[in-house]
């Protein structure tokens, strides 16, 4: 087994910190190998950001993702950039508060997720948790790592006195899952 | 939930990891990406352990830091990436002439110049053996893994404490920033050397003797501060450590501090032999590229090809009898892939000779070499 995932928007959304999460609690709390990259831009805020997290139940040789079997997308250009290249049959985590419009998906039978990942977040009190948002969803949406690890993951990586914060934020990128 | 004994690491994060539990108590640095991760832990860590951690103003100045930290007992470090490994040099040959044991990381980006500060390449093999001027031998390690980065890590310190000696560390950005689940070592498992230290009293001690120490041509070491009062300069010195024009004093010397390192160049070099005992095709690679290559030979054995990797794990000295062998086999070629236009696969050519064709595979704007890539190459050649 070898499930490729990606989480891609702007520099300063939050989805590397949310691509180390996943793949701590990986590491941490399950038997699975893991390996996690990342590529940004020189700019700490704007630009394009994206997290590669690669599970596996073998030896990760190939440290990078080619074709992600799950993607989520947090700015259009991320959708535009990604969705076309993500795996035959694989699953795309949208974030309608920023994606507007999706590429033709070249009837490759893509899941689609579509939820309003940042206006949840802004909703729940801080747009800054909007990955934990995304995180839930794509926890609960994907099934490889448990919620309660994943979880456990978020509370040991997230700034103190956020814990409260960042947890309704899973919360409720689990339940949107559940309800889709 | 239970936790079980993994961690996820970054390849930076394990540099720093194994240089404290080599002893590392002292780190200089002038931060730059793709290393910047490695100053700091540093500064986070170090000051928990009884360490020290500097910022200095620049490159240079860090470099020169390292040696004087070194100098004074403390096992030193320093990392940057290319434009600060070019900055670095000056310092680096002097610490090659003092003998002066650290160790210096390179994660290293593309280049020339600024380059492409965030993607990853090798283009600092050659410049890692001769960066620095005048003759001399240089240890650099390079690590394809981030248990690697951390098990290397310790080792480009023992190396360093053993021959007194700068050792370079040659990551590249790919395992610099990638995170990997990893059981680290515990103290017990590790090996941890230490420099020698001179038997004699202080005036009768010779920092540059000849024929003393544990390993010929590597004279003991005094710290600073301990009662042993000398010199430590640049410029071509006797056995005290003070300037010589003397041809012949000259001409030992720096043989000495080559042949230090080269003599023992079968202690020195690691390789990985993968698939190699009856590899009709041989891809030599390094660092991340390896892990591509690792992929290429594995499916080119599913599919029925004699496909091996030799991967050299110390980049300098080279691996000289390691491609010795290759080459004794006669496979009908080897693949060198490189994150660059082509520089370790030139002393690979050399070895090889006539005997074997030598095909390079060469990417340099950022990317990683995919294993299709090596594999399609494989399959030519076959």
């Amino acid at each position: 087994m070898r499930v490729e995932l990606r989480l891609a928007g702007a520099g300063g959304q939050g989805l590397i910190t949310a691509g180390i999460i996943l793949a701590e609690a990986c590491a941490k709390y399950t038997d699975l190998n893991v390996a996690q990259t990342q590529s940004y831009g020189p700019e700490s805020r704007g630009g394009a950001s994206r997290a590669d997290v690669i599970i596996s139940s073998n030896e990760i040789d190939y440290p990078e993702v080619k074709a992600p079997d799950v993607l989520v997308v947090m700015t259009q250009e991320a959708a535009d950039k990604y969705i076309p290249g993500v795996k035959d049959g694989g699953t795309v985590i949208v974030d309608t508060t920023y994606v507007k419009q999706l590429p033709e998906a070249q009837s490759k039978g893509f899941k689609v997720i579509e939820f309003p990942i940042s206006g949840k977040a802004r909703e729940l009190g801080r747009e800054i948790v909007a990955n934990i948002v995304a995180l839930g969803l794509l926890t609960e949406a994907t099934g490889i790592v448990p919620n309660d690890a994943v979880m456990a993951g978020v509370l040991n990586r997230v700034p103190k006195g956020t814990e409260e914060l960042n947890k309704q934020a899973f919360a409720a990128g689990v339940e949107a899952a559940k309800g889709l | 939930m239970a936790e079980n004994k993994a961690r996820l690491l970054q390849g930076n994060e394990a540099v720093v990891e194994g240089a404290i539990a080599a002893g590392l108590r002292f780190f200089a640095g002038y931060p730059i990406t793709p290393s910047t991760e490695i100053a700091e832990q540093a500064a986070a860590k170090l000051p928990t352990v009884g360490g020290k951690f500097i910022q200095m103003e620049d490159e240079i100045a860090s470099m020169a830091a390292v040696c004087g930290a070194s100098l004074a007992g403390v096992k030193s470090m320093t990392a940057t990436s290319g434009p600060g490994f070019s900055l670095k040099q000056e310092n680096l040959g002097f610490a090659v002439k003092g003998e002066i044991p650290c160790v210096v990381v390179n994660v290293q980006r593309v280049g020339p110049s600024t380059g492409m500060p965030t993607s990853p390449a090798q283009g600092d093999v050659m410049q890692a053996r001769w960066g620095s001027h005048g003759d001399h031998e240089i240890v650099a390690l390079c690590p394809s893994s981030v248990e690697e980065a951390f098990r290397l890590t310790v080792e480009a310190f023992n190396i360093a404490e053993e021959y007194r000696t700068p050792v370079i560390l040659l990551m590249d950005e790919v395992i610099g920033h990638l995170r990997e689940k990893v059981v680290l070592p515990s103290k017990e498992e590790l090996t941890i050397k230490h420099r020698e230290k001179p038997s004699v009293p202080p005036e009768q001690y010779k920092p540059f003797a000849m024929d003393q120490g544990r390993i010929p041509g590597v004279p003991p070491l005094a710290a600073y501060g301990e009662g042993y009062r000398f010199h430590v300069t640049g410029l071509t010195h006797g056995e005290d450590g003070f300037p010589t024009n003397n041809p012949a004093i000259a001409e030992k010397q720096i043989k000495r501090i080559n042949e230090k390192i080269s003599s023992n160049r079968k202690a020195l070099c690691k390789v990985e032999r993968f698939f190699l005992n009856d590899a009709e095709v041989v891809v030599v690679a390094y660092g991340a590229t390896a892990r591509s290559a690792r992929k290429a030979v594995k499916d080119a054995r599913e599919q029925g090809i004699k496909a091996g990797l030799l991967r050299p794990i110390t980049i300098w000295p080279f691996v000289e009898d390691a491609l010795s062998e290759v080459k004794a086999n006669l496979p009908k070629a080897v693949i060198v892939p490189e994150m660059n236009l082509g520089q370790l696969v030139l002393p690979v050519r050399r070895v090889m000779g006539d005997s074997v064709p030598v095909i390079q595979i060469n990417k340099l704007a950022g990317q990683l070499i995919e294993p299709e890539e090596i594999l399609s190459a494989i399959k030519e050649a076959v």
